[in-house]
């Protein structure tokens, strides 16, 4: 098996652990929510039974607030089947915004716990392009990872996604990205998958920019 | 006994905040370490319970903090991993017994409270 194979086959493997281990971290705390909500209706019972009236109103808004979490538990179970099932098949026809949304939302606590928030502005028209689904979202979570640890502060990286002629771009724009940077990057990993994906990374520490361009159909 | 929660989601600390309360503990409850070090500074606490996975500041970087304000106030972590590796890991960083998973069961809570104070 060559090289690239086998970084290919390694990454993927960190990937889909890292994102399976980050999703179960967030059902854990929805359920420890739940836990907490049910455990005060079963406290308010226990008042009640010793003589302090129950309030319906109180009741409700906890039982509101559980639907709440049921309601995020399933779009968390969501976004994790579809990301399981983003790699049934290598390639497919997707929607670039779709696909950068899933990776997001399913990337999202490690972001935050970057203490960064992503702003994106998606392109006025869907831009529909034949790509490897799942290798596309590996390279978009590499970039991110790349630019959640390029320092500690807070701050809000922009996203912007366009389209010219044959060309998909995903525009990164870190506002702490800078020729200090000392990380290797892009490296052997991220070279891997923009040879699978036919695709280029270009970094502008002027504009403060990371840029990757996908062809629209890559046969 | 004062007691103070910790950690980002804040539904759970403010619900764990209440059940305290109805069991005659008080309970000051804040969503980052910024803010449990600003609460510090005015309020004087036995023990506070900290989530281990934070944006910015996690469980163990905010308790060094924290006991540099009070060298006295004792910690239980929270941790919403389950993984045997994650035990290890949060006992060795925590110390033996300083932690529970999420989660939690008020009564085994209580119950580490009472056995934290008491060391």
């Amino acid at each position: 098996m060559s090289r690239n194979h086998n970084i290919i086959n390694e990454t993927s493997l960190q990937f889909f652990g890292l994102i399976s281990a980050s999703t179960s971290h967030e059902i854990k705390n929805v359920l420890a929510i739940i836990n907490e909500n049910i455990g005060l209706l079963n406290d308010f019972i226990f008042m009640s039974d010793n003589g302090t009236p129950l309030n319906p109103e109180r009741v409700k808004k906890i039982a509101d607030k559980i639907t709440k979490q049921i309601q995020r538990t399933d779009q968390i179970v969501k976004n994790m089947n579809e990301f399981a099932h983003s790699v049934e098949k290598i390639y497919d026809r997707v929607i670039l915004d779709e696909v950068l949304n899933r990776i997001i939302s399913s990337s999202n606590r490690l972001v935050m716990m970057r203490n960064v928030n992503l702003e994106i502005k998606h392109s006025k028209n869907p831009i529909n392009i034949k790509t490897s689904p799942f290798f596309l979202k590996n390279l978009i979570w590499l970039c991110l990872n790349y630019i959640i640890n390029l320092s500690n502060e807070a701050r809000t990286v922009n996203i912007i996604t366009e389209k010219n002629t044959t060309t998909a771009i995903i525009r990164f724009m870190p506002p702490d990205l800078s020729k200090n940077s000392t990380s290797n990057f892009p490296g052997e990993r991220e070279k891997a998958l923009l040879d699978i994906l036919h695709a280029e990374l270009k970094i502008d520490f002027d504009n403060r920019e990371l840029v990757i361009m996908l062809p629209d159909d890559i046969n | 006994m004062q007691i103070l929660l910790v950690d980002d989601e804040a539904e759970l600390v403010s619900t764990l905040a209440e059940r305290l309360q109805y069991r005659k503990i008080k309970a000051d409850w804040v969503t980052s370490a910024e803010d449990a070090l600003k609460l510090v500074q005015t309020n004087k606490y036995d023990l506070a319970l900290l989530d281990v996975r934070m944006p910015k500041t996690n469980g163990f970087e905010l308790k060094k903090k924290l006991q540099a304000q009070d060298p006295e106030m004792k910690f239980i972590f929270l941790t919403g991993h389950g993984s045997g590796k994650d035990h290890e890991t949060g006992s060795l960083e925590a110390g033996e017994s300083n932690y529970l998973i999420k989660p939690l069961n008020i009564e085994i809570l209580l119950k580490k409270i009472n056995d934290v104070l008491k060391k």
